[in-house]
């Protein structure tokens, strides 16, 4: 009987188109990656069909958790020095005593929500640990309680620029804090905000989408 | 990695005293390289917020007394409460003694009672002089704005529901979500004149009784 001779193959995998994909997608990811600033809550947005961009510069915005924690930040990316102004503002009118070091901290800090009283309490912690600290948020009452200061002050150090007024809220929060923090901006006589959301498609067969499907068609 | 070491390194013996130069493989192991690929991608799959937010327009307006406050036509006039536990009441025009113009929705109902409500005012419709002047508007559209309005083939049809006002009033139980998703609707059925007020004392009172009862 002749034996049947069975050639030995390689077992050797050509790993190439493999490496190929997988730094494809990668390079996708790190394009497509826009890290989101660590913020002291997690909040859940809402979904909208609007579909207007968020703004990254010339903007404050006051964000409230699922228990009703306010918190207040300054987005400017371009400008970082607008954010020490702000503070700087806020340490002369409400005289908080705050040393240089702290105010820039602020500067490196996406949020606060603490009243006055424990801001140099929190600033004195570096920004990374800052995760740790336990913030109460800030105190608000029917007149806007000590948001009103924050936004009255960002808005005198933003004078005569354009500044637009973001508002974030957690999908449970409820609707008192949201009228609250209205509030604190209506008593600035401010009264065109931009709340946060996410996006989502028109219904089919709405007024909405028929609108937009006819603009579409316009800008073909 | 990539291969099973099948031992020896094979080739024929050929024969004792006979050596033969060792030929090195070109080929290089990826498996390395397909790990730390695989690592990062993962790690940018994590970190990556994909679905960018957006944002949403709110105009509010100022706190007058009564007596300045825009009257609306009470034919026109819608009034959505938001309750407990994602309810909705609504009721058209006034709100009657006994309550019996209340209705109890849900979000998913609610926009069939606008689309119905709208449907209703433009079937009412009168034409007055205030209603060449919207026409006009939508005609020549405005490009002005961003993003831009686009002229309205239909402008003939603008001012139909001018007489539709919204009203919206989220009790404290409500939450933040639904005073936004009811916004919203009134984005996607194009209403345009609507506003965020506060309950009456009997409308309180009313969601109160209701809500106890079940």
């Amino acid at each position: 009987m002749p034996s049947v001779k069975i050639p030995r193959k390689s077992t050797f995998v050509d790993m190439t188109p493999f490496v190929d994909v997988a730094f494809l997608i990668l390079t996708f990811f790190i394009m497509a990656t826009k890290f989101k600033p660590e913020e002291p809550v997690e909040i859940k947005t809402p979904n909208s069909v609007s579909t207007r961009d968020l703004p990254e510069d010339d903007a404050i915005q006051v964000t409230f958790d699922s228990t009703g924690r306010v918190f207040f930040s300054v987005l400017s990316e371009k400008d970082p020095k607008i954010k020490y102004d702000v503070i700087k503002h806020v340490n002369d009118t409400r005289s908080l005593g705050l040393t240089d070091a702290e105010m820039k901290n602020f500067v490196r800090t996406p949020s606060v929500g603490v009243p006055f009283s424990g801001l140099k309490q929190l600033l004195a912690i570096p920004q990374e640990d800052q995760k740790n600290f336990k913030q109460p948020g800030i105190p608000l009452d029917t007149l806007g309680g000590e948001l009103y200061y924050w936004i009255r002050d960002a808005v005198g150090t933003f004078s005569g620029k354009k500044l637009l007024f973001l508002i974030k809220g957690d999908n449970s929060a409820k609707y008192p804090a949201f009228k609250q923090v209205l509030n604190a901006f209506k008593k600035n006589e401010i009264f065109k905000f931009q709340m946060i959301t996410m996006l989502e498609d028109a219904p089919a067969g709405s007024e909405l989408a028929i609108l937009r499907n006819r603009e579409k068609a316009a800008s073909k | 990695m990539a291969s099973i070491d099948e031992g020896g390194g094979g080739g024929h013996k050929k024969g004792p005293g006979v050596k033969k130069a060792k030929k090195l493989s070109t080929r290089v192991d990826m498996t390395p390289m397909v790990d730390l690929g695989f690592l990062l991608i993962t790690f940018f799959i994590f970190t990556t917020t994909m679905s960018s937010p957006t944002t949403m327009q709110l105009y509010m307006p100022k706190d007058t007394k009564d007596e300045d406050q825009n009257k609306a036509k009470e034919s026109g006039a819608l009034t959505i409460m938001l309750g407990k536990n994602n309810v909705v009441y609504v009721y058209r025009g006034q709100l009657l003694p006994d309550a019996s113009n209340l209705h109890t929705t849900t979000f998913k109902g609610i926009r069939d009672t606008i689309i119905q409500m709208k449907k209703d005012v433009i079937n009412a419709h009168v034409h007055d002089a205030g209603c060449t002047k919207i026409q006009e508007e939508a005609r020549v559209g405005n490009p002005n704005v961003k993003p831009p309005i686009l002229p309205d083939p239909n402008w003939k049809n603008a001012c139909l529901d001018k007489d539709l006002v919204i009203v919206i009033k989220p009790d404290d139980e409500a939450t933040y979500k639904n005073t936004i998703d009811i916004l919203d609707e009134m984005a996607i059925s194009a209403i345009k004149r609507y506003a965020m007020v506060d309950l009456f004392p009997i409308e309180k009172d009313l969601i109160k009784k209701i809500e106890s009862g079940n």
